[in-house]
């Protein structure tokens, strides 16, 4: 039998796609950059084969273009992100996510005593550790490490 | 440091806590001045700590400065509901700089940024006691004429201890050596370890007094709580391992003195007090000048 060709999350005329996203954290990265809530054509794909990720997501947006601070938002649940801008159905330029110096907002603090979780205060974190992602809370000064790390 | 809060010990360069120590000694010789007499001072204990209290409310009253607040949460409008937020930039309206307790970690950073006018960590839970390590630093400087290449001696929870996690924090910008006593089950932290291991600087852990303790320049007590074992054998097993005892102090060196956070229980023995050696009630006494340079710092006056 031959292969259809086609792809599995059809291509967009303008816009970003956002390539390997870990398939588990996709509705993460969808909250943290607030795809439910815009008018835009949408398009995902998730649980694709990836030969580095094992399961990957994609996710293709018609018209929408990121600057790099809005971006890099989701680097804590996708670090390994890479982002194609397409003008008319062309690659016009790569580029991967950067995880920032400091995160705010976003993720929860590990520590239940922590003054952010008990008032409506906005979480702030400085990057300890880039590569496994560890957080130090600039409110209660303890660490929340990727095996804790809750999106807010 | 005009119009800075104070909530972490890691907030001060060493300037600066050098700066703090030289005004508590000019306040230890002429303790009572009327710096403040135009200052309102307000003291929220959002939980009880009268020993903290007291010693700032000294601090504050011999400066002629006026003191309003609460001495725990449940003679506020806390009880009411009201957020930390409302509560603090209120105070901050009626005070000129705001000293709080609070049993929530990181609630000092954040009245800090919504209060306005400084505000002085007088403990966040487990997190952060700056003054107390402040007086902690200026009682080794006063004891040994400096601070620069000591060996301190911490000993009891090291584990859950904020105290003497701080003090090693601060201790390490003066190439401390340490040596830690401690039960198993509250051993120092691996990331303090790490820490030092970081900055090159020695450390050595045991489980006991031994015949090291004559080496010491300064042992910091604290108590063993039976409440941090999870086997309550195990404490029954240590509880009297770490404790001094006066006759434990002999052949130890003639500048070593010994500090305790205080409260005490028995973890020192009432036959330390008579030894020119026992060194905490002074410690307490240094914090009222250690608080009165703070204030002054922060408020712009010295």
């Amino acid at each position: 039998m031959k292969e259809p060709k086609q792809l599995n999350v059809s291509a967009i005329e303008n816009g970003t796609v956002i390539d390997h996203i870990p398939a588990s954290n996709l509705f993460k990265v969808i909250q943290i950059l607030g795809l439910d809530s815009i008018n835009n054509m949408i398009t995902f794909g998730t649980n694709l084969e990836s030969k580095k990720l094992g399961k990957k997501a994609i996710i293709k947006l018609a018209g929408i273009y990121f600057e790099d601070d809005d971006i890099n938002r989701i680097a804590l649940v996708a670090p390994e992100a890479k982002l194609n801008i397409i003008k008319d159905y062309e690659v016009i330029e790569k580029s991967v996510v950067v995880v920032p110096d400091e995160i705010r907002g976003i993720a929860r603090c590990v520590n239940p005593k922590c003054i952010t979780n008990f008032e409506s205060v906005e979480t702030k974190f400085r990057v300890m550790n880039k590569k496994s992602v560890s957080l130090k809370c600039h409110y209660c000064e303890k660490i929340t490490d990727q095996d804790h790390l809750q999106i807010v | 440091m005009k119009n800075r809060s104070l909530v972490s010990i890691d907030d001060l360069t060493t300037e600066e806590i050098t700066r703090i120590l030289d005004l508590a000694e000019d306040f230890e010789k002429n303790p009572v001045q009327p710096l403040l007499k135009d200052k309102v001072v307000a003291t929220l204990f959002f939980e009880p700590s009268t020993r903290t209290r007291l010693s700032f409310e000294s601090a504050i009253s011999r400066l002629s400065g006026k003191i309003i607040g609460f001495t725990d949460s449940s003679s506020s409008s806390v009880t009411k509901g009201e957020t930390l937020n409302d509560t603090i930039r209120t105070v901050s309206n009626y005070s000129d700089l705001i000293v709080m307790r609070h049993p929530i970690e990181g609630s000092a950073r954040y009245a800090s940024e919504v209060a306005g006018i400084p505000v002085v960590n007088a403990g966040d839970g487990a997190n952060q006691h700056p003054t107390q390590t402040l007086l902690d630093l200026y009682s080794i400087r006063k004891t040994q004429g400096k601070l620069d290449n000591l060996n301190i001696f911490l000993v009891g929870d090291l584990k859950y201890g904020r105290t003497v996690h701080s003090l090693l924090m601060a201790m390490s910008r003066w190439n401390t050596t340490f040596n830690f006593i401690s039960p198993e089950e509250l051993r120092m932290p691996k990331e303090y370890k790490m820490y030092l291991d970081n900055l090159g600087l020695k450390y050595y852990e045991h489980t006991d007094f031994t015949e090291i303790i004559s080496k010491a320049d300064i042992i910091y007590m604290t108590r063993v709580q039976k409440e941090r074992f999870s086997d309550p054998i195990e404490y029954e097993k240590v509880k009297n391992v770490y404790v001094l005892r006066n006759s434990m102090l002999r052949g130890t060196r003639e500048n070593m003195k010994v500090l305790h956070p205080l409260p005490r229980v028995n973890e020192i023995h009432m036959d330390v007090d008579q030894n020119d050696k026992a060194y905490y009630f002074e410690q307490a006494l240094n914090g009222v000048y250690t608080r009165e340079a703070i204030l002054c710092l922060l408020l712009g006056i010295k």
